[in-house]
């Protein structure tokens, strides 16, 4: 299929907690070889120069722009994108509050500020305002003006730190649950 | 949120936060934008495109690229068929068909940098980049013109020769001035005798982009009888089909489009860029599925930024401080081929108030920059910060208050517009009273903090909204969950305000209905997303549909109880006998019976909807201004906005704040920054400036209802008044804070610093 | 893109040799975050590209009594999240918390950023003022050149065929010595630098004069630039607004700006006047412990 004089890569990466190996031209982006060899299309193209976030992934913990990463340096790491965001009982508290907040419109920077805001509360539980905007300053949003996808990650602070709190580890929300919600039951901040 | 409502009815569904129907799959990544499809056999394609801003092509060698492994077809201008000079309408502007196809692939001429040239199609993404570097073009650059002034000069080159230009109803060639209008009410030169104050001046603005972080994409199958298959991220999949059909010349019922989640649009994804190169390409690759992406460069460089060009505005107050006469002169820049906004600019300009005399001229001029295509609200964020910071200026001169001036010279039902055109009920005295009533308007401002200087702005904004087509289909399943077809691409979360408006007419849960986009041959026909008329129009055809379908509803019961069709009720979810209270159904208990009642229970509804509501917007900015760098910061907006009736009031604030974030980048940094070639220097997301989430404060909304009397629920449209006012409140803030008039877009830090130096 | 091949060297040895082997058709590759955008935009035309992250030398980030060695290709993040090394070293964590954003600084390296030779690197500036040394290691030898010596023009530096950028190392700073970097962007995040200035400021012992400074600037030349002039005046000067005032209307006209997309000659000149006078009163009060 790819017409090239180089040979192929061979890969061997964990992706969302699965092994997964794949082959990748040496040249083709980390973005491209998730999207386009291992077929997860969450993350996605925006910009291809680092500019606008949209393709964040995390890798080895840590936020990235995956059109700036090659495939081929996926080789020994741990990669998580927004796919692996929720687990078997339930959406990610992020995701959760990004659906209540209405933190997305069109949502094709949504993948992308889940995955940077994850990685953001897995090491600041408690960020304030400030520092979520600081760190969600490399996700660009053309839509919602950012107003509702900061007070989403607030919330979903509150939310982890209630359930770390509860006694038996249980008070597992899920979206629907919360759908239910009266209009007016939303704290305004 | 704050909500001013003079809405007196109330309801189940409307006016709550239910979880958008398409949200789980947007959160979780499985949404399927135009960029995620993918095809079996599916080729990748790339454009080439013009390296200058003006010239002619002499000659296009494919060669080259043809001979590269993996390259299955090259087409240039040549390939697309003779297209005729005639007028499209697109819904939000319309577009002349020979133009719009040289503007898909040039013919004997490039009019700007980015302009395509050729394209190839190939094995794989990184080939067909590849293929595109090795054709050669031999070009004769000709001299370019990125100005209104430029254009208009003596001796300015012109850049379409057939062009003949239309300069109030004579007929002008070799111009490039493709358009002047003329607006006039009442007499000037009268009412500017009878002012007591005058302010004019002159406004210059750059060209901008809609920004949206999706780009352009689309995927095509020319197949072997000659019917196109298309997959694309767009605001209309009709009206691509339209659009298709007219540069293919290929009838429309032979072109399916598919539109796929989209990633943002605001106006830009109207036209059509790569959706005629897929399919021919397609056709020419042995009829393969061919898809594109474009790259942000040609997003910036070749799809349809908003006209920057030059507003002169004069208007006078007598010494009571009503206005008596305002006139202006609005030249916007086209791009390479005639149709910018002009015309809605005027329709906007003078739209908060009521001004007996009136005069506007506007002009439509071709330049050597892309071809404009509408961005939110097009021409009103242009008209609005000449004007509105006129109306700040002459406030000062009269020492009025901006706001008391406002409420004082408030358009009302009845009044003109500046194209003569009369308000229906509109909101704008709602939205100055509920402005004034903001915690923010009655806080103070400190003028000064640690050295930088604070200022505080208003400004109103007016956008129209349209109506136009759209078609709604819903059918009751025998589990009573309704499935709702419609043809309205969703960039916002409609498909939750238009189920809802269904819900509410079927008595049933929002979650009980499940929208579903359809493709062109799975609805009628639907216009655009844009205009602001989605909620308003496909909402009002739901509502038809709805209400069909609950009839039928009744008739079946009516056919359960041997009743007549009259004598059954619905309310409050539940189907009643009028003469018998023993006899009734809920919603879904019914629906578990339409098999034995008479089958399916589908209805459709249609609209074509000549008028809409339009609405009014006043926004309050507190900015800071380090008056060392010239650097602004916001500290605190607030948008007081009329939207008839919010239907999922998350969305519609959504849509608030969004439109100001994008007025705030356009106030303070977004521009195409023009190289001496004539080319974008900047056309990358790191040199045009957009607002990241550190640049701004949370941003207050105050949502006003007055109903549209228009609409079943009172929709008015939402999507673009808020980027009508921001412009001009950014700018009348740092006017307070600096006491500078910035008269020039964007108002960027070195901009603020020569203002200042010129002060003194 | 033009296909090419990927390596991953273990040591530098094996780096200089391949480097060598392809001359200007390879380029090393740090965070990707420049080589890969100008690579896809056609600056290179790469046979190879030469990933120096499995490098240990390369990636090292070790501070002791001598002072600071970092690896080319070390991350911003981990100089930054270094509570240590920011202690003692804060002009360079001002640069490397604000190359670009959060995802940037992940993968952006010193070192990456030196050898990508922009007039506008953030962090140059800084390092000159930390008196950082560039080391080489080329196929018959090492070598070492000053921060302030290693661009040569706009995307060009000292290094020839086959040489690489192992690392960089900075002296302990002296007893008294404070730094600051601070450039002016229009937004607050993401953007270029319009004027980067950098200073550094050692205290005499009574903490109330210079005893000597170092200022450079980035975006106002085709290289960053060492002020060397204004630097000097500072020493033996008194510790107070008077001095800096001074030393900042030297610094611009040191300066030697273009106008260009991202600001004018007037507005950089000014910027640097006022950038040299914040960056130095605030690496004196960083210097007295402030």
């Amino acid at each position: 299929m790819m017409q090239t004089s180089v040979e192929k890569v061979h890969v061997k990466t964990t992706i969302n907690g699965q092994p997964v190996e794949f082959l990748v031209p040496p040249y083709l982006s980390l973005l491209d070889a998730i999207r386009e060899v291992v077929g997860l299309t969450g993350a996605k193209e925006g910009c291809l120069d680092g500019n606008c976030g949209a393709c964040t992934v995390l890798m080895d913990g840590r936020i990235v722009d995956s059109c700036l990463v090659l495939g081929a340096e996926a080789q020994g790491t741990s990669i998580t994108t927004v796919e692996g965001l929720a687990s078997s009982e339930g959406l990610h508290p992020l995701q959760q509050t990004f659906l209540e907040e209405a933190a997305l419109q069109c949502g094709i920077c949504t993948p992308g500020f889940l995955v940077s805001a994850k990685a953001l509360l897995d090491r600041e539980p408690h960020a304030d305002e400030h520092r979520i905007r600081h760190w969600l300053a490399g996700n660009l949003c053309r839509c919602t003006g950012y107003d509702k996808i900061v007070r989403a990650v607030i919330k979903a602070e509150d939310m982890s730190a209630q359930l770390t709190k509860s006694k038996n580890g249980r008070g597992k929300t899920t979206a629907k649950a919360s759908a239910r919600k009266p209009a007016g039951a939303r704290a305004r901040r | 949120m704050v909500l001013v409502s003079h809405d007196t009815k109330k309801y189940k569904v409307i006016g709550t936060r239910p979880i958008r129907h398409d949200g789980y799959d947007k959160v979780t990544g499985r949404a399927v934008y135009g960029g995620d499809l993918r095809l079996p056999g599916m080729a990748w394609g790339a454009v080439l495109r013009s390296p200058h801003a003006h010239a002619r092509i002499r000659k296009v060698d494919t060669a080259a690229a043809e001979k590269l492994p993996g390259v299955l077809a090259v087409i240039t201008g040549k390939d697309m068929p003779l297209a005729e000079s005639k007028e499209v309408d697109l819904g939000e502007g319309s577009v002349n068909e020979k133009y719009a196809s040289n503007n898909v692939l040039a013919a004997d001429k490039v009019l700007y940098k980015g302009h395509p040239v050729a394209a190839v199609a190939a094995v794989d993404r990184n080939t067909a980049e590849e293929a595109v570097r090795l054709i050669k073009v031999d070009y004769e650059p000709l001299a370019a013109v990125v100005t209104v002034e430029e254009a208009t000069a003596n001796g300015a080159p012109v850049l379409l020769p057939d062009l003949v230009g239309d300069d109030l109803g004579e007929k002008v060639k070799k111009t490039n001035v493709a358009k002047h209008f003329r607006h006039e009410f009442g007499d000037v030169k009268k009412g500017f005798s009878q002012a007591a104050h005058t302010v004019e001046m002159t406004f210059k603005l750059a060209m901008t982009h809609q920004g949206y972080i999706e780009p352009h994409n689309a995927t095509a199958i020319w197949d072997e009888e000659d019917r196109i298959r298309l997959w694309c991220s767009t605001q209309g999949a009709f009206t691509v089909r339209k659009q298709m059909s007219g540069v293919l010349k290929m009838d429309e019922s032979r072109i399916r489009v598919t539109p796929l989640e989209i990633g943002g649009g605001f106006g830009g994804k109207i036209p059509i860029y790569l959706e005629p190169i897929a399919a021919v390409l397609s056709k020419k690759s042995g009829h393969k599925p061919v898809k594109l992406i474009m790259e942000r460069k040609s997003v910036f460089e070749g799809t349809g930024p908003a006209p920057g060009g030059t507003i002169w505005v004069k208007v006078g107050a007598d010494a009571n401080g009503k206005l008596t006469a305002a006139s202006s002169d609005i030249k916007f820049e086209a791009g390479g081929y005639p149709g910018s906004a002009v015309g809605a600019a005027a329709m906007c300009i003078y739209g908060p108030y009521n001004i007996p005399n009136m005069l506007i001229d506007g002009y439509d001029i071709v330049v050597n920059k892309p071809k404009s295509a509408a961005y939110r609200a097009p021409g009103s964020p242009q008209a609005h910060f000449a004007f509105e910071q006129a109306i700040d200026e002459l406030c000062e001169k009269g020492g009025w208050d901006k706001l008391e001036f406002r409420l004082k010279n408030a358009s009302k039902e009845g009044d003109r517009r500046g194209d003569g055109v009369r308000y229906p009920r509109i909101g704008n005295i709602e939205v100055l009273q509920a402005a004034r009533n903001t915690p923010h308007w009655k806080s103070t401002l400190a003028k000064e903090s640690n050295g930088k200087k604070r200022g505080r702005g208003i400004a109103s904004g007016y956008w129209f909204n349209v109506g136009l087509k759209s078609s709604v289909t819903v059918s009751v399943n025998n589990d009573g969950i309704v499935s709702l077809t419609e043809g309205s691409t969703d960039i916002g979360g409609t498909r939750a305000s238009i189920a809802m408006q269904a819900a509410e007419v079927l008595g049933i849960p929002a979650e009980d209905v499940r929208p579903v986009v359809a493709d062109t041959e799975g609805v009628g026909i639907t216009d655009v997303t844009g205009g602001s008329r989605v909620t308003y129009a496909t909402g009002y055809a739901a509502y038809i549909a709805a209400n069909n379908a609950v009839n039928v509803m009744k008739e079946r019961a009516a056919k359960l109880w041997d009743l007549k069709a009259d004598d059954v009720d619905y309310s409050d979810g539940v189907f009643r006998g009028r003469k018998d209270p023993e006899l009734k159904l809920t919603f879904k208990q019914l629906a578990h019976k339409l098999g034995e009642t008479g089958g399916p229970v589908t209805c459709t509804g249609s609209v074509d909807l000549t008028s809409a509501g339009g609405a009014f917007g006043v926004h309050i900015a507190d900015v800071e201004v380090d008056p060392e760098t010239g650097k602004t910061d916001i500290l605190r907006y607030t948008i007081v906005q009329d939207v008839g009736k919010a239907i999922h009031p998350s969305y519609v604030e959504g849509q608030m704040q969004g439109g100001v974030v994008q007025g705030i980048g356009w106030a303070l940094n977004e521009e195409y920054y023009m190289n001496k070639e004539g080319g974008m220097a900047n056309s990358s997301f790191l040199d045009y400036r957009m607002p990241t989430a550190l640049d701004l404060p949370m941003i207050e909304t105050v949502i006003v209802e007055v109903p549209n009397p228009g609409h079943p629920f009172g929709v008015r449209g939402v999507g673009e008044v808020p980027i009508s006012p921001p412009v001009a409140t950014v700018a009348n803030a740092i006017h307070d804070a600096l006491g500078v008039r910035m008269t020039e877009s964007p108002m960027k830090p070195g901009r603020i610093m020569k203002a200042l130096e010129g002060k003194g | 893109m033009h296909p090419f091949t990927y390596l991953a060297p273990k040591t530098v040895k094996e780096a200089v040799q391949a480097l060598n082997k392809y001359g200007p058709k390879a380029r090393p590759l740090a965070g990707g975050t420049d080589v890969l955008v100008q690579t896809r935009g056609g600056r290179y035309d790469l046979e190879a590209i030469v990933d120096l992250k499995g490098i240990p030398e390369a990636m090292a980030l070790e501070m002791n009594g001598r002072g600071l060695e970092i690896g080319a290709a070390t991350p911003c993040c981990l100089i930054y999240e270094n509570k240590a090394v920011a202690k003692v070293y804060p002009g360079l964590i001002d640069a490397a918390s604000l190359i670009g954003g959060i995802q940037i600084q992940s993968r952006a390296s010193l070192g990456g950023n030196l050898c990508n030779a922009s007039p506008s690197a953030d962090s140059i500036g800084p390092m000159i003022v930390h008196s950082g040394k560039a080391v080489i290691a080329g196929p018959t030898k090492r070598r070492e050149v000053a921060v302030e010596d290693f661009c040569t023009a706009p995307g060009r530096t000292v290094l020839g065929k086959g040489e690489l950028l192992v690392s960089l190392k900075f002296p302990k700073p002296a007893a008294g010595f404070g730094a600051a970097y601070e450039r002016f962007i229009p937004r607050n995040e993401m953007d270029i630098a319009v004027v980067g200035v950098a200073s550094s400021v050692t205290l005499d012992s009574t903490g109330k004069k210079f005893k000597s400074a170092r200022i450079a600037l980035a975006a106002v030349g085709p290289t960053p630039i060492f002020a060397a002039d204004a630097s000097k005046y500072l020493a033996g000067k008194p510790a107070n607004e008077e001095s800096i005032a001074e030393a900042a209307s030297m610094a611009r006209s040191a300066a030697k700006p273009i106008t260009d997309m991202r600001g004018t000659i007037e507005q950089r000149k000014h910027l640097v006047e006022v950038l040299t006078r914040r960056t130095l009163t605030k690496a004196m009060q960083r210097a007295k412990g402030k």
